[in-house]
């Protein structure tokens, strides 16, 4: 493909088989990447048709407006009129033709820029069984586009859809026929489209004016929406003329959608011929049970309960394989390779940090499998649908449900699952939070700390000492994520008040193609995006608890306490000292904010331990006689539960802050994030040791 | 049209009407008004989520839903 291959875009609503067309379409060479400055996922692959001609075909963000609440909308926009990027050639609108009423909405606003489009009636043997009839002659005359069609998921019509792309390509951009709107509108667009071509913004009128009725629609009037490069000409333009607007008793908004709607109506009432059967009756009896009141509970407990079995037993195998395959590699290269920084570099930095990496991909691409299976399914909107209520009270939305859920096993890929929230504020707020959840990396800390500090067979009334702590740092992590949210929610990220306007598709099969080809896109996008900070990071990690060597023929784990690591824990410890931990745990803390698991492998060095594992009885021996200078022990279990409670709360893994890093489109969001639950993490622990210590706790 | 509007948010389950006006925060209207709820259009209420909220309701021969709170802004006749 030359770079410079004509466009193709594949616009459509969410749930339309959109996703399953543009692989029908173009195969699984599909590259993902990211829009300029934003976050979102820009899919595109190469298309050669039968005569030669080659194109690059765009998958644009799902949606059912062209209206901008959001950057994916905005960048829609600026794709269909070559705003900043080159004008497409053609676009195909995938359509439900189940739904064409409400479908048609999308297709009259791509129509008006002008681009020849090719409907592409999708789901037509759904449309056939439901006794829908759709008069495609008539529906090519009213709109002008070329309409053919699809089963995308069994790839009916696909060459059929690939001729008409050509042709329509071939057509070149027309200006279309408005709908029929009401005079004052008509006039306000004019005044708009006048400006904008004067201003040289684009240069089609039929361009222009699609453009003039999207300002009218988007544009916010106190000038707080998210839309980028709009010139303050036209933007105070287009206030002034909605305030004219407002004073005469209009509503431009209300104008432009009902004017759309009516054309919609019209196109409606003259092909489609349905006798309106019982069309959801499948759907409606599986959400009979899907969505009561005590079943559905019921099965999605099951259900969740499949999800996190997988996520915690199944990816096991996977997991430990990487970790041996790693362990096997640092091994090799360690005695293969001659003993100095370099070897050293390459086994405890670079594999080590690649091996970081890599461990994350079976539960991400077993999360994004799952997920997949519940979204294309049409579940996860009824997950939605159930759990909003509970969600809301805490300024959730309901689809923030599941990726809370998988916080509990890794942070990482439930960041990545916030994607299924539209809203960019929702989504922020979820990922914020998220983290909170304890992941399994804490598992290792807990277990390490209870053996530690209780005998075996200590008990609080009928349970062990272990297993109450354990609940209560899984109740006190979701008791802070739930709480951290409600307050974000009404301080930092306050922000409209996000509605829940959800579509609740009927159910269908999902597509293993589609499922596959998403998660190898998720765990690609994984790899390169985060996996590179995270190596970075491993390797900075290393060199500080590498470096200064100590003198030659010191003891083994010497050279970690030259370190300027083992130096930052003497420094920090008059700041920790007060949390209850000293010098020791420091360093620990310092390597644990690479990842949580890396605290008991750190300690295991620092205490001079050759191989340490969270049930090995040296490394809690030696916490147990460890004391401080003056001679008290240092793991009270007190100082324990105040380390676990830090462990809880803090912000200790650079995979999450990177992930987060690449979903937010910076570095804002992961250091605020870092920032609150850090200093939370502190006052926690600060208060749990001091409040315990003055009530005397401290020797439990 | 009735002198006093009814909200969608009263519509008993099963039953059917048709849109008057919307009413609300802007960003909420034109999200309301761009998924096909403009005045005229027949909309049936087919569910209530177990907890009470959120409804579920046929639109345009598909299903949507919305809050409580969105709905009370629909008036319908």
């Amino acid at each position: 493909m030359t770079p410079l291959a004509p466009i193709v875009l594949v616009a459509g609503n969410p749930n339309s088989g959109k996703s399953t067309l543009f692989n029908a379409l173009t195969g699984a060479r599909a590259h993902v990447a990211n829009y300029p400055g934003v976050t979102v996922d820009r899919t595109s692959a190469p298309l050669t048709l039968k005569g030669g001609r080659a194109f690059e075909v765009v998958d644009l963000p799902g949606t059912y407006s062209l209206s901008a609440r959001s950057r994916e909308e905005q960048i829609a926009v600026d794709a269909l009129l070559g705003r900043g990027v080159r004008a497409p050639e053609a676009v195909v609108v995938v359509v439900d033709a189940v739904a064409l009423g409400r479908a048609l909405y999308l297709v009259i606003e791509i129509l008006a820029t002008g681009v020849p489009v090719v409907i592409a009636l999708n789901m037509s043997d759904e449309a056939e069984r439901d006794g829908i009839a759709i008069d495609t002659a008539r529906l090519e005359s009213l709109t002008g586009a070329t309409v053919v069609t699809t089963v995308a998921t069994r790839g009916i019509g696909i060459d059929l859809l690939k001729s008409a792309l050509a042709r329509a390509a071939a057509r070149g951009p027309a200006d279309a026929p408005e709908p029929d709107r009401p005079d004052p509108l008509m006039l306000d667009i004019a005044d708009i489209e006048a400006a904008i071509l004067d201003e040289r913004m684009l240069e089609r009128p039929g361009a222009a004016r699609a453009w003039a009725t999207w300002l009218l629609l988007s544009l916010d009037d106190a000038g707080s929406d998210d839309l980028v490069g709009v010139p303050t000409r036209l933007r105070t333009l287009t206030r002034e003329i909605r305030q004219r607007a407002a004073a005469a008793g209009r509503n431009v908004d209300l104008e432009i959608i009902a004017s759309s709607y009516r054309r919609v109506d019209t196109i409606m009432d003259a092909v489609v011929r349905h006798p309106l059967a019982g069309s959801r009756g499948l759907t409606d009896r599986i959400d009979a049970v899907l969505t009561h009141r005590f079943a559905g509970g019921a099965v999605f407990a099951v259900v969740m309960m499949v999800v996190f079995q997988a996520l915690f037993s199944w990816s096991e195998p996977a997991i430990s394989f990487i970790e041996n395959r790693v362990a096997d590699l640092q091994a090799l290269v360690t005695t293969v390779g001659p003993p100095g920084p370099l070897t050293d570099l390459i086994a405890n930095g670079a594999i080590a940090g690649v091996g970081n990496v890599v461990v994350f991909v079976p539960q991400i691409g077993l999360l994004f499998l799952f997920i997949g299976v519940l979204e294309d399914s049409g579940y996860l909107a009824r997950v939605a649908f159930v759990i909003d209520r509970l969600m809301r009270s805490i300024g959730l939305h309901g689809r923030a449900f599941v990726p809370m859920l998988s916080g509990f096993s890794c942070a990482v890929p439930a960041v990545m699952a916030t994607r299924t929230i539209e809203s960019r504020t929702d989504r922020l707020l979820t990922m914020l939070v998220l983290p909170l959840m304890s992941c399994s990396a804490r598992l290792p800390i807990y277990v390490l700390v209870t053996a530690t500090v209780f005998a075996p067979g200590t008990r609080f009334g009928w349970f062990s000492a272990g297993a109450v702590l354990l609940f209560a740092m899984y109740m006190l992590s979701m008791v802070a994520a739930l709480t951290a949210a409600a307050v974000l929610r009404r301080t930092v990220l306050r922000g409209p008040s996000a509605t829940l306007v959800l579509e609740l598709p009927p159910y269908r099969l999902p597509s293993w193609r589609v499922l596959l080809v998403n998660v190898w896109q998720r765990v690609k996008a994984f790899l390169v995006g985060a996996g590179t900070v995270i190596l970075a990071m491993t390797i900075v990690l290393w060199v500080l608890l590498s470096y200064p060597k100590a003198p030659a023929g010191a003891a083994p784990g010497d050279d970690l306490r030259h370190s300027v690591g083992a130096r930052l824990g003497h420094a920090i410890e008059p700041a920790i000292a007060p949390l209850g931990f000293d010098w020791r745990i420091g360093v620990g803390v310092i390597g644990a904010f690479a990842a949580r698991e890396v605290f008991v492998s750190t300690l295991g060095i620092v205490f001079d331990i050759e191989r340490a594992d969270e049930t090995t009885e040296p490394l809690r021996g030696a916490l147990r006689n460890a004391r401080w200078p003056d001679g008290r022990p240092l793991m009270t279990p007190l100082a324990g539960v105040s380390l676990m409670v830090f462990f809880v709360l803090a912000c200790q893994c650079m995979s999450t802050i990177a992930v987060v890093r690449r979903e937010s489109g910076g570095w804002r969001w992961p250091a605020f994030m870092f920032a609150y639950m850090t200093t939370l993490a502190y006052v926690s622990s600060l208060l749990v040791y001091q409040v315990g210590s003055r009530l005397g706790l401290g020797l439990g | 049209m009735s002198p006093k509007p009814r909200s969608l948010a009263t519509l008993p389950l099963g039953r059917s009407a048709v849109v008057a006006r919307v009413r609300g925060e802007r960003a909420i209207v034109r999200r309301l008004l761009e998924v096909g709820l403009v005045p005229g259009t027949k909309v049936t209420m087919r569910r209530v989520a177990p907890l009470g909220d959120p409804i579920e309701l046929k639109v345009r021969n598909f299903a949507l839903s919305i809050r409580r709170s969105e709905a009370l802004g629909i008036d319908i006749e």
